[in-house]
């Protein structure tokens, strides 16, 4: 175990490194029996004296991804990454201190960046008070049920021999939506059903689709005419899988929740839930189903609240929950092969820009 | 108002019956509508140009109404019955000589109209389900229907009994099953008598009258979704298609190989034009946004949202970026140095006065702006 002795100074071989190297000598020397976890160390210190001997001529410019050896590489980036934690914890105390000494004078904190804080602004964000949407919107396919016309009821079936838990979760989903009816499908072609299920004044069409004994996919038919949204579903939890979950849902008509639907995309979409359920809630019930949108994702949850006080409420997760991403919205009913698509996701085109989304 | 409208360059209808048009020097987009009450019989579905000066243009809605609009006053001039909202909706409306008028409707009957009377002078019927119909810019007594099972007709308005040109349809596939066809848009190539059909079933046809052979002349498949939409190139060598899922794609008419296709359109394509004279292509769509591309490099020149569903567009032969003419010139010019960056897309109704949009949209500008520098 020798190693030649190489004056400090020269140990300058890029910020990582200052702090490192004289702490390594210090601890080589001085754990002399210390055996395996000294000599990679002590094989460091010959590799840099041997790199410094030959790299003293120009300005060094070392990195750790230079280090061929995987254990010593990986050691050393520890050693990196630790010291980075450190000297963010040394400048967050130093900041906190001056706030504290400051008092009333300090600056506000700063807002950190988060990626719907980044949002790239998306024109089709729809504006309260323009006419044209609004006049587009009070004329197009859910203006029945809007108006009062027409009252939700829901055919759910699934893709052809449906396995447990597909069939667990269309029947929770019937007790969620109120006047919804769950049909075996029996193989049928969906062209077919969509104009009995019109005959027998459906308005709207639920398919789940199975994937391995999941649910992966959700194909919601808007009926006399309406748009056809095909979903990808994940992260289905069943009611029992619940934890701290409240009985069963009433037969109550619930309100529905729908939140951050801005874009003119969003608000087709947040229309064609809505439809799903009843006009009018039935406070009685006090149970709730949100729609939330983030990142376009779409997150259904069904809840039952109380309110304890004017400012307190406890609510209770009843309720399957999922979650839905818009794969693709088409114009009419269901025809995935010559139907007119009113939007698909393409996600080479759409994906880029982690920052733009589109519902 | 004559002013708004004597500067678009681009015209379009839309699902709500509103006609739109868009300035892209100015990069504004107006709305002409008939009276602040709108309703989806007025749903624009065909249009064209009046006169071959481009100073009229004719606006046929889903109730059978062919309105007439006048670029320079910028208002509705008169309307005309030309049949019933039972019979279908336009499918295609063509300028004779003068102020005949022809308009087709998806039941067929095809009727040429003249001015004074509410009766058509001819009539013909073009079979069922007529899908388009399209005029010949050579011989503008010539014109071409299809449909759904209705395979290309060429009809000439002199002689309404019979067809100059039926095409036959494809022959029979591998397992001696007939071929569906559905032809959904066509245009006439202009050097020659050859017509250029697009199918529902994803495939493009060139039909040659003058050759004994009835059968396309020249097959090209492209994409697996109904082709909507089909403009010729003014070469007259390539010819653009666009289909339902919002694929636009150039094909290549001398060997048939797909030659590129345009990325951003994200709804079906219902409208597709080439530009007559600069290499640009224009695509509307339901996905509410108007896109100009540039036929050299494929690049998006101009996108411009436009808020309902666009069913069909025109050019006007101008050039695009031609700055406004005449009267408003130097106001133009005076607010495009006080804003800086370009006000993007402030919908103005024509019968108030222009608004334009607060200050936290021209942010967003900005970064439009950025956006377009890259390209």
């Amino acid at each position: 175990m020798d190693f030649t002795e190489v004056p400090v100074s020269q140990h300058n071989k890029g910020k990582k490194k200052k702090n490192k190297t004289p702490k390594k000598k210090r601890v080589s020397g001085e754990g002399n029996g210390d055996g395996g976890g000294v000599e990679p160390k002590e094989e460091q210190e010959e590799k840099m004296e041997k790199s410094e001997q030959a790299a003293t001529a120009f300005p060094p410019s070392f990195s750790v991804s230079e280090i061929k050896n995987k254990q010593r590489r990986h050691l050393m980036f520890m050693k990196f990454k630790q010291e980075k934690r450190k000297q963010k914890l040394q400048l967050k105390k130093k900041k906190k201190k001056e706030r504290e000494a400051l008092g009333d004078k300090a600056p506000p904190k700063e807002v950190p960046k988060t990626i719907e804080n980044q949002r790239v602004y998306d024109e089709t964000t729809v504006n309260p008070e323009d006419e044209e949407v609004a006049f587009d919107e009070g004329t197009d396919e859910f203006s029945s049920y809007f108006n009062g016309l027409t009252n939700p009821k829901v055919l759910i079936t699934t893709s052809d021999r449906p396995r447990g838990r597909t069939v667990r979760f269309c029947e929770q989903l019937a007790t969620v939506i109120p006047n919804a009816h769950v049909y075996y499908r029996r193989g049928l072609a969906l062209k077919r059903v969509v104009p009995q299920c019109i005959a027998r004044n459906f308005t709207y069409v639920m398919v789940i689709n199975e994937d391995r004994k999941v649910p992966n996919g959700l194909v919601l038919c808007h009926l006399p005419d309406g748009p056809t949204a095909h979903f990808k579903v994940s992260s289905v939890r069943l009611r029992k899988e619940m934890k701290r979950r409240g009985k069963e849902p009433t037969e109550h008509s619930p309100e529905v929740i729908l939140n951050n639907f801005s874009t003119r995309l969003g608000h087709s979409i947040g229309r064609l839930f809505a439809a799903l359920f009843p006009q009018d809630p039935q406070f009685v019930g006090r149970q709730v189903a949100t729609f939330h949108n983030q990142r376009d994702f779409i997150f259904f949850r069904f809840h039952r609240y109380i309110f304890k006080n004017e400012k307190k409420v406890g609510i209770q997760e009843l309720g399957p929950r999922f979650t839905l991403k818009l794969r693709s919205l088409q114009k009419g009913t269901f025809d995935s092969k010559f139907g007119e698509y009113e939007w698909v996701l393409k996600r080479h085109e759409m994906d880029e820009c982690r920052r733009k989304f589109q519902l | 108002m004559g002013d708004t409208s004597r500067l678009c360059s681009v015209w379009l209808g839309s699902e709500t019956g509103i006609l739109k048009g868009v300035s892209l020097s100015r990069k504004q987009a107006f709305n002409f509508c008939n009276t602040s009450h709108l309703s989806r019989d007025q749903e624009v579905r065909a249009l064209c140009w009046g006169d071959p000066a481009e100073s009229e243009l004719l606006v046929g809605s889903v109730d059978g109404t062919v309105k007439t609009f006048s670029t320079e006053k910028g208002s509705f001039t008169e309307t005309r019955r030309c049949g019933d909202p039972a019979d279908g909706c336009f499918t295609g409306l063509a300028v004779l000589s003068g102020s005949t008028l022809v308009s087709c409707v998806e039941c067929g009957t095809l009727r040429v109209w003249r001015e004074d009377s509410s009766e058509p002078v001819k009539e013909l019927s073009a079979g069922k389900n007529v899908c388009r119909m399209r005029q010949s810019p050579v011989h503008p007594h010539k014109v071409a229907t299809g449909g759904k099972e209705n395979g290309l007709k060429i009809w000439d308005l002199e002689t309404p009994e019979k067809p100059v040109f039926t095409a036959k349809n494809l022959r029979d596939d591998w397992l001696d099953l007939r071929r569906p066809h559905w032809v959904r848009d066509m245009a006439f190539i202009p050097g020659t008598d050859k017509v250029v059909t697009c199918t529902g079933y994803h495939q493009v046809h060139i039909f040659d009258p003058s050759s004994p052979q009835r059968r396309p002349v020249l097959e090209v498949e492209y994409g697996e979704y109904p082709l909507t939409a089909l403009s010729l190139t003014a070469s007259g060598d390539t010819v653009v298609v666009g289909n339902t899922h919002g694929q636009i794609a150039l094909l290549d008419l001398r060997k048939g190989l797909v030659r590129g296709c345009l990325k951003g359109l994200v709804g079906g394509v219902r409208g597709l034009q080439c530009h007559p004279s600069q290499p640009v292509v224009a695509s509307c769509g339901l996905d509410r946004f108007l896109r100009i591309h540039s036929l050299e490099d494929r690049k998006l020149q101009h996108k411009v949202y436009l808020k309902s569903r666009l069913n069909c567009l025109l050019f006007s032969s101008r050039d695009l970026e031609e700055p406004a003419g005449e009267g408003g010139a130097q106001e133009v010019k005076e607010e495009e140095e006080e804003e800086g960056d370009e006000v993007w897309d402030s919908m103005a109704r024509v019968e108030e006065k222009p608004k334009r949009k607060t200050t936290e949209e021209e942010e967003p500008q900005k970064k439009k702006g950025k956006k377009k520098k890259k390209n």
